[in-house]
């Protein structure tokens, strides 16, 4: 668990080396701290070590989980530019200082033996992420953003913690070993009745973190009122690491007591998906469509949660990069034409600002299309071979059902996306060239290589998982 | 030496043992559910903050009566971490309140209604 660590010193590094640096310099110098984590993430290979009195454990899938938050993090840092050139009201070293502590919640996240460990590390995750939501301070969409997303954020907190009281109540451990060993050693009669309250109500908790309905209200406003860099964040990390949680929670620890939530977990699952879906097609806002996309794809991820096969686990990781990458590459894209657009036209975020971006800046363009695609799940893209694991797992478990739904949901999801596509390459409008910078060039262009061979070969990877 | 204090200390997780364990889930329970409903109804955002804590105090009650019941200090050492958690979360709350009652003058959740199509 050296990076948790690391990432710890780092981010109070950065705080002070933002008296003297220069932005660009800054940037520079957070990218090398991750690289630098990552590194030593890679290190633990292959080893499994119990840290901090028994909290947390490193085997190889939390180190896939770590890695593929830190290269979130890093395509997040590689977009930032710097966070402009606004000298009097942003502050980059404090942006990437609380990045970089908000990785050490997610890190905690993806490997916690413990329930106070993942209470620490999702509050060290969302606390950071409620002040970089509201840190446009002099806008009100962001002020309200950070609001609804604090609120709604402790409000979740309190159902996990409620849910964690009563399974510590009933299993009298909060280590997943004891709480598993307790369960398997008390005959199933004399749990008390409150255990699978408990359980619901952790899976609750969870599940507004990353954004499943009914309890997503929230996110279309918050993803749509935070700085885009920042919401960029938002639904790479936050999501990858609560959905190591939710693995790790209804999974492993909970797996034997599936018939107690998986009914509850079903009818989320399949609401999850049609209210994602139907609501993103409507949307005239493309970082709206995002939001909502976004819900759609907690969605195909929870239906292997559901499935709970040996396979899950490596389905959850691939679906994860995939979704991390096109992402970022939409997001980034979208962020550079909207500050292109501010001044330009009335809403810079919408569709029809994008109309004719392929004219002058076809890299971007390109890059946005291959990133819809892989979205929308189409064949030699990484999203394709993401769902097509996902509904395998659901098929050797012959739940046919949610399936259908998630089929028909996935061609109502090619339709929105598509939208993003014909406005860019078929739409007449006037956008000159916009210049980006060469970190920026590099994180664009790996992203999109790496969705493109991921879609070409995914043995490369499903390999290692 | 052995103070008057000391014993009162000593014996507090026999007096929490003297109320039955159903009473304490009962009285957390409500508490929770009193929080929740405070959420859901409560305009002003300073007493939704409130409610959310109170939320937080019904769970911090319910680990410390379990923690003294089994005999077990986890659950209270798990109290101070909630406790810890909160204050930091109370921090970065009320200056995302003051910073929205600079701009608009009210901390009132139903005026923020700017993010919609």
């Amino acid at each position: 668990m050296t990076p948790v660590i690391a990432l710890s010193l780092f981010g109070i590094i950065n705080l002070f080396l933002g008296f003297t640096f220069k932005r660009q310099s800054l940037q520079v110098v957070t990218l090398l701290f991750i690289i630098c984590s990552m590194a030593l993430t890679a290190m633990d290979w292959n080893h499994e070590y119990l840290w901090f009195g028994d909290m947390m454990k490193t085997n190889n899938l939390s180190i896939n989980f770590s890695l593929i938050i830190q290269l979130a993090g890093l395509l997040v840092v590689a977009f930032s530019n710097g966070f402009g050139k606004d000298e009097v009201y942003t502050q980059p070293a404090e942006y990437y200082a609380i990045l970089l502590f908000s990785l050490v919640g997610a890190l905690l996240m993806v490997s916690f033996q413990n329930l106070i460990m993942l209470f620490v590390g999702l509050e060290i995750l969302s606390v950071a992420m409620y002040v970089l939501t509201g840190s446009d301070k002099r806008n009100l969409r962001s002020n309200e953003a950070a609001l609804k997303y604090f609120l709604m954020g402790s409000f979740a907190t309190g159902f996990l913690l409620f849910g964690i009281a009563l399974v510590y109540g009933s299993t009298r451990s909060l280590y997943i070993s004891g709480i598993l060993y307790n369960l398997s050693h008390t005959a199933p009669e004399s749990l008390p009745s409150f255990l699978y309250a408990g359980i619901i109500l952790m899976g609750i908790g969870l599940l507004f973190k990353i954004s499943a309905a009914p309890f997503h209200f929230w996110t279309p406003d918050v993803y749509e009122g935070a700085p885009t860099i920042f919401t960029m964040f938002m639904s790479t990390v936050v999501k990858t690491a609560g959905f190591a949680a939710i693995y790790h929670i209804l999974d492993v620890t909970f797996g034997g007591f599936q018939k107690n939530w998986i009914i509850t977990v079903y009818f989320i699952t399949i609401i999850t998906l049609i209210l994602g879906n139907i609501s993103a097609a409507y949307q005239q806002s493309a970082k709206r469509m995002l939001a909502f996309s976004s819900i759609s794809h907690a969605g195909y991820m929870l239906l292997t949660v559901c499935a709970n096969q040996p396979s899950t686990s490596s389905n959850i990781l691939y679906y994860s990069l995939a979704y991390t990458l096109a992402t970022a590459v939409s997001f980034a894209v979208l962020m550079v034409v909207a500050e292109y657009q501010t001044g330009r036209t009335e809403k810079p975020e919408n569709f029809d600002a994008l109309n004719g971006l392929a004219k002058n800046n076809p890299s971007l363009a390109f890059a946005f299309t291959v990133a819809l695609l892989s979205l929308a799940g189409i064949p030699l893209t990484a999203g394709f071979w993401g769902k097509f694991f996902v509904f395998t797992d659901m098929f050797n478990k012959n739940l046919t059902y949610p399936i259908i739904i998630a089929v028909l949901m996935s061609a109502v999801g090619i339709y929105y996306y598509f939208k993003g596509i014909i406005s860019v390459y078929f739409n007449s409008g006037e956008i000159e060239k916009i210049e980006t910078s060469f970190l920026f060039k590099i994180a664009l262009w790996s992203a999109c290589i790496g969705t493109l061979v991921l879609g070409i070969y995914p043995t490369l990877l499903k390999s290692i998982f | 030496m052995e103070t008057k204090t000391d014993r009162f200390m000593q014996s507090i997780p026999e007096i929490i043992r003297t109320i039955p364990l159903t009473h304490y889930i009962l009285l957390s329970s409500a508490l929770f559910a009193i929080g929740v409903l405070g959420v859901l109804t409560r305009r002003n955002a300073l007493i939704v903050f409130m409610a959310i804590e109170l939320m937080l105090n019904a769970v911090n009650l319910l680990l410390a009566a379990f923690s003294s019941y089994f005999s077990d200090p986890a659950g209270q050492i798990f109290v101070f971490f909630i406790m810890a958690v909160a204050a930091a979360e109370v921090a970065v709350g009320l200056a995302i309140i003051v910073m929205i009652y600079r701009n608009i003058q009210t901390i009132d959740i139903g005026l923020l209604n700017k993010l919609r199509n």
